[in-house]
């Protein structure tokens, strides 16, 4: 059994733009799985644990890299943790990425900060042969924090749409596809939940999709984010994050 | 190090150790099997089952609080014969300790039913009738603050259960005593509390309560004072064994909560921010009882 409770030293914990951090974090990888899980980190003072999904790992190296924007009273401490600082975090929650079956141009679908998880499945799936398409989507280009720069870095073509046309294509993420005439064989998406109901209900081809929600404990035992599915009741921290867009019921 | 006697009997279900995930903390245990060997606890209170299948409330049902949380979940479970062909059997491939079976309802027919049902499975060693959910309306808590539905419930219940009925109590009542006598006068067999406080978080950005049912349970170590106190004005007045519920985190609160008139002892909100929780708990219990001169849990049961 592999243990999924452990502690991390902050490598490097720096800002990128007005609202979004990068840290690194060192330690024990050997519970994460998958592209796409996502970690819970402890915050001193605060009695539940911060969901945050894992932007990047290296079992090699074991490092955990952490997108995250400040939002609140949570990720406002985790700003303030410093290099050196010990951090508890439970890691390699939830399912992930499928990274088989998923065509051979699969799309990456970002937005905001749901970016973050796209990158480690980019750098799987191009391990596995496929040839990826990243397409990231910001309100404007101050928000951006150069994830296509690091996508292009692990061979995958990255497009940027920003919604006041500031930076890229202005619009969504389905406005690069139709401008480029994009041909995707599967998606893969994580961002705000209109812009997942959009691509699950608009894009032709199969795909999934990775879904936040507020969590209690993050492994499966509170059931405070359960979603009804058209496969039954899903805890959304343990049968998820990541649900094939048939699974989802949207109202 | 001298080997410790953590030994405790309930109602002459005897018990490893009185180390119980509470329900609605751990599933029906298998899941958390995957961290860790489930076979050093003393028992699993399961996950609340009522007779129909229910999806519980809406989200978000947690909110974060000082020292705690509040949980508006709402009784999600399979149903009770779902429960008993599907969840029980994963649950004793991992698990050969006595079970505690957690039942709620918002009939007498409905616990009557289930209790029923849940008597004859085998590794079913505690009924604990849950009359304290806060979350759901018209049953749980609605028969658990007031002391003669308490009464008729277990009455009725007593009548089709062979093994021993303890009663979840509720904090939410002006006189926790009072519920707890008449448990017992109908027949139950022990007690069980705190259940969750009623609570509630407004999120003053937005206006609007942080959880969509409005109101939930709070529980986490804040609330710990509350249930020691409880748990001895109980264990005192009641006359019959009592499960310690509240707050509980460490080894050092358990042998607090037994010296204030527990037998055993729940982990609930633990559980959640640490998986390990009841792990270390059972771990740590011969250090702490070795610092503090105990040779057998049993002895410091009720001695404050």
């Amino acid at each position: 059994m592999t243990k999924i409770q452990n502690l991390y030293k902050v490598v490097s914990n720096r800002r990128l733009t007005h609202k979004t951090w990068v840290m690194t974090l060192r330690g024990d990888t050997q519970a994460i799985s998958a592209p796409g899980q996502f970690v819970n980190v402890a915050i001193p003072g605060k009695y539940l644990r911060r969901p945050i999904s894992i932007c990047d790992f290296s079992h090699e190296r074991g490092e955990i890299v952490l997108l995250y924007d400040v939002v609140g009273e949570g990720t406002k401490a985790m700003s303030e943790m410093n290099e050196g600082f010990s951090v508890d975090m439970l890691v390699g929650l939830g399912n992930g990425f499928s990274t088989s079956s998923v065509g051979s141009r699969p799309l990456l679908l970002g937005g905001g900060i749901g970016t973050a998880p796209l990158l480690n499945l980019g750098r799987a799936l191009v391990r596995t042969g496929k040839q990826p398409i990243a397409i990231l989507g910001y309100n404007t280009s101050a928000d951006s924090f150069g994830m296509d720069r690091w996508f292009e870095e692990i061979g995958v073509e990255a497009y940027i749409a920003t919604v006041d046309g500031s930076m890229g294509t202005k619009g969504f993420v389905t406005d690069v596809i139709r401008r480029f005439d994009i041909e995707g064989d599967y998606f893969h998406a994580c961002g705000p939940m209109p812009m997942l109901r959009a691509l699950c209900t608009s894009l032709e081809i199969p795909g999934e999709v990775s879904i936040e929600s507020r969590m209690g404990c993050g492994f499966g035992a509170c059931v405070c984010c359960s979603v009804e599915t058209r496969d039954g009741v899903k805890r959304i921290c343990k049968e998820g994050p990541v649900f094939r867009k048939e699974e989802l019921i949207w109202k | 190090m001298e080997m410790k006697n953590m030994k405790v009997s309930l109602s002459g279900v005897e018990l490893q150790n009185p180390v119980i995930p509470a329900s609605g903390c751990f599933g029906f245990g298998y899941g958390m099997a995957e961290y860790y060997d489930i076979d050093i606890l003393g028992s699993i209170s399961f996950k609340g089952t009522t007779r129909e299948a229910r999806f519980g409330n809406p989200l978000p049902r947690v909110a974060e609080c000082a020292a705690g949380l509040i949980n508006s979940v709402g009784l999600q479970n399979p149903g009770i014969d779902e429960v008993i062909a599907e969840e029980l059997p994963k649950m004793r491939k991992v698990f050969h300790q006595p079970i505690i079976a957690n039942i709620s309802g918002f009939s007498i027919d409905e616990y009557v039913e289930c209790c029923e049902k849940i008597d004859k499975e085998e590794q079913v060693a505690i009924i604990e009738l849950n009359v304290s959910c806060p979350n759901v309306h018209g049953g749980g808590m609605a028969f658990g603050t007031c002391a003669s539905s308490v009464g008729e419930v277990v009455k009725e219940v007593k009548k089709v259960a062979s093994k021993p009925l303890y009663v979840k109590l509720s904090p939410n009542v002006t006189d926790i005593v009072a519920i707890g006598n008449a448990a017992v006068e109908a027949g139950a067999d022990g007690l069980c509390l705190i259940n969750t406080l009623l609570g509630m978080r407004i999120d003053i950005k937005t206006r609007r309560p942080v959880v969509a049912n409005r109101m939930g349970g709070f529980s986490g170590p804040a609330v710990f004072p509350i249930a020691v106190r409880m748990v001895n004005q109980v264990a005192h007045a009641c006359g019959v064994p009592v499960i310690g519920c509240g707050g509980v985190s460490s080894a050092e609160d358990v042998v607090e909560m037994m010296m204030a008139g527990a037998t055993a002892v729940e982990v609930g909100a633990a559980n959640l921010v640490n998986p390990y929780a009841c792990k270390e708990i059972v771990e740590n219990l011969p250090d702490v009882m070795n610092r503090l001169g105990i040779h057998a849990l049993s002895e410091i049961i009720g001695i404050v």
